[in-house]
């Protein structure tokens, strides 16, 4: 698999803000990467970051295997991106919108390409309508038709779901499925509804107030047989180095303040005797019962 | 560029708040016409009230479409910077207000190619909106009012002056006016485009234009030694109404103009000059900030 995209340390500070905090993640080609968080986790920031539209403060961005920060013209030709609402032209129309933006990505723009395209997001009928007639569903259509007009290697999608009706959610879940299955494209989408990264993504990553909290292939986070087991010791890089050459090493998911492991219930507590043996100061074992309840935890209101 | 600067045409033609400005202006000069049409000796008598016991003077000829169109030049010229700001204002906020910025900045554009651009922009619609102007203002007024001899009333110190150009040295100076206008109001445009940048809503930028060109004008047209010296010569609105210097038309010993001629090409050229270093100060600062700016709107 070729890494597409590789977020090393990753830092964003707004004054006294942190919104993004020493991020690292990776996404390979052909991935559906769901980018999970609750509102305000870090996510828009992180992928505003991913578009050059905000300076990180630290860290690195490598995308086609190239320095974002050195190659931005042409990263930015090989993605198309839908950044939160779809906020069009109000006063042209789909047709001219869809032009207009086609053109900035420099391709050979055609009336039968532009057509195609209004085509596949199933607003061809509707192409001479301005877009202040449109419904919020038939707007994210159009944004997404945008980012596809000059058929990017990588689709970023932020929130593409917010605001639509059920039917208009299903629309474009079957899209994203199809821009995957169908085209071979990678594609990261964020929200903040993990039944919606589920049904689509392959792989993801969750992420809390601009922290990794786990990242890997979404069925073996969310094997319900499972849990999340947080581990705090007196010493966590000596008790990450000891499970890392043990046979908890695949079960590791995340090291940072607390290392997290995803383990059958029953082997808890031979995780830890195996821990005692090998003379790790155990702090605290938090099993978080599963990665769905841990998140919705997370997005639970204080 | 060329690409983007179509792009960008292509919008603001299509924006209805574009033709405000058009239909603004014409407005307002048909007013002018159709008053002077219909009175314009009272205003003749009013500019002439100190003077025509000892200057004898046909008003129905000095009314016509070169004097109509001075007259509408120094009153507009002065409004115009509003209607200048509500599309230059608009460039960089009204992008950002509607959404748009976030997905124009993801295309491979670079920011200062895109705010170049957004220039450009504006400068064409000055020199549209002033070419629109030349032919209601200019060309209609000499349709309807005739051409003849000019007569410019010019306040110089704490005298008044009246100054003759015929009718055959005019419309070579009107050109040279609009062109000098031209550069003027395209000040005002960097001036909002400079002042868009910072802001994520149209209005903040194009009522703080308005506002600052409003301030500096009042600085401007005070007449206090302290500051004439010290503060005008830095205000660009000191400059806006430099045109007014290609009317005023040199004069031989004998007191009679000298066709073809300008009383002072050195203080026009240093205008000119302050104004282009205006334009110059405004845009590198707001291409600078343009490129450190993180966009969360």
């Amino acid at each position: 698999m070729n890494t597409i995209l590789e977020i090393k340390h990753l830092s964003k500070k707004f004054k006294d803000l942190t919104a993004v905090d020493d991020l690292s993640f990776s996404v390979n080609s052909g991935d559906v990467y769901g980018f999970l968080g609750q509102n305000g986790a870090g996510k828009s920031t992180t992928i505003r970051m991913m578009l050059t539209l905000i300076e990180p403060t630290a860290g690195e961005i490598n995308i086609f295997g190239m320095s974002l920060s050195k190659n931005r013209h042409e990263i930015l030709s090989k993605i198309g991106a839908v950044i939160e609402r779809p906020d069009l032209y109000k006063y042209l129309t789909a047709y001219e919108n869809l032009k207009l933006f086609a053109k900035l990505s420099n391709i050979n723009v055609t009336h039968k390409l532009l057509m195609d395209q209004l085509d596949m997001v199933g607003l061809a009928d509707r192409s001479e309508s301005k877009v202040k007639t449109y419904s919020q569903g038939m707007k994210q259509r159009l944004g997404i038709g945008i980012a596809l007009v000059h058929n990017p290697d990588l689709i970023i999608l932020d929130e593409p779901t917010n605001g639509l009706d059920p039917q208009g959610i299903a629309d474009i879940r079957n899209l994203i499925l199809k821009l995957s299955n169908e085209m071979g494209k990678t594609v990261i989408v964020s929200s903040h509804l993990l039944s919606e990264i589920e049904l689509i993504a392959n792989r993801m990553i969750i992420i809390h107030k601009g922290k990794k909290i786990v990242e890997g292939f979404v069925n073996e986070l969310l094997d319900p047989s499972k849990t999340l087991v947080e581990l705090e010791t007196t010493d966590n890089i000596f008790a990450t180095s000891v499970l890392k050459k043990s046979v908890y090493a695949s079960m590791i998911v995340d090291v940072n303040e607390k290392i997290r492991l995803t383990i059958n219930k029953h082997e808890i507590s031979t995780l830890i005797q195996f821990m005692v043996e090998s003379k790790i100061q155990i702090i605290e074992v938090k099993p978080r019962h599963s990665l769905e309840d841990y998140f919705l935890n997370l997005t639970k209101p204080e | 560029m060329w690409n983007l600067l179509q792009i960008e045409l292509f919008k603001i033609s299509k924006r209805p708040r574009t033709y405000i400005a058009f239909a603004a202006i014409a407005a307002i000069v048909m007013i002018f016409q159709f008053a002077f049409k219909a009175d314009g000796e009272s205003y003749m008598n009013l500019m002439m009230q100190n003077i025509q016991d000892n200057f004898e003077l046909d008003k129905s000829k000095a009314i016509n479409g070169y004097f109509m169109c001075y007259i509408i030049l120094n009153t507009l010229l002065i409004q115009v910077p509003i209607l200048i700001a509500l599309i230059a204002g608009d460039a960089i906020s009204g992008e950002a207000n509607m959404g748009t910025l976030r997905l124009l900045l993801t295309k491979p554009i670079s920011r200062t190619q895109l705010l170049l651009v957004k220039f450009f922009a504006s400068f064409i619609f000055t020199v549209v909106l002033l070419i629109w102007m030349a032919i209601i203002a200019l060309f209609l007024s000499m349709a309807i009012f005739g051409v003849d001899d000019m007569l410019i009333f010019r306040a110089k110190g704490e005298e008044s002056q009246i100054l003759q150009i015929t009718k055959d040295d005019i419309l070579w100076r009107y050109f040279a006016a609009f062109g000098y206008a031209a550069i003027a109001l395209t000040v005002i445009a960097a001036l909002s485009i400079l002042l868009s940048v910072f802001a994520e809503n149209s209005i903040g930028p194009i009522v703080a234009t308005v506002c600052i060109v409003i301030f500096f004008t009042i600085v401007s047209n005070l007449n206090m030694p302290i500051i004439d010296k010290n503060v005008k010569p830095y205000l660009f609105t000191s400059y806006l109404v430099g045109w007014k210097g290609f009317f005023y038309i040199g004069i031989n010993d004998e007191g009679q103009p000298i066709k073809g001629s300008i009383e002072n090409w050195g203080s026009i050229r240093k205008s000119l000059g302050i104004l282009l270093a205006h334009i110059a100060l405004f845009l590198g600062i707001a291409i600078a900030a343009f490129r450190k700016k993180d966009i969360l709107s």
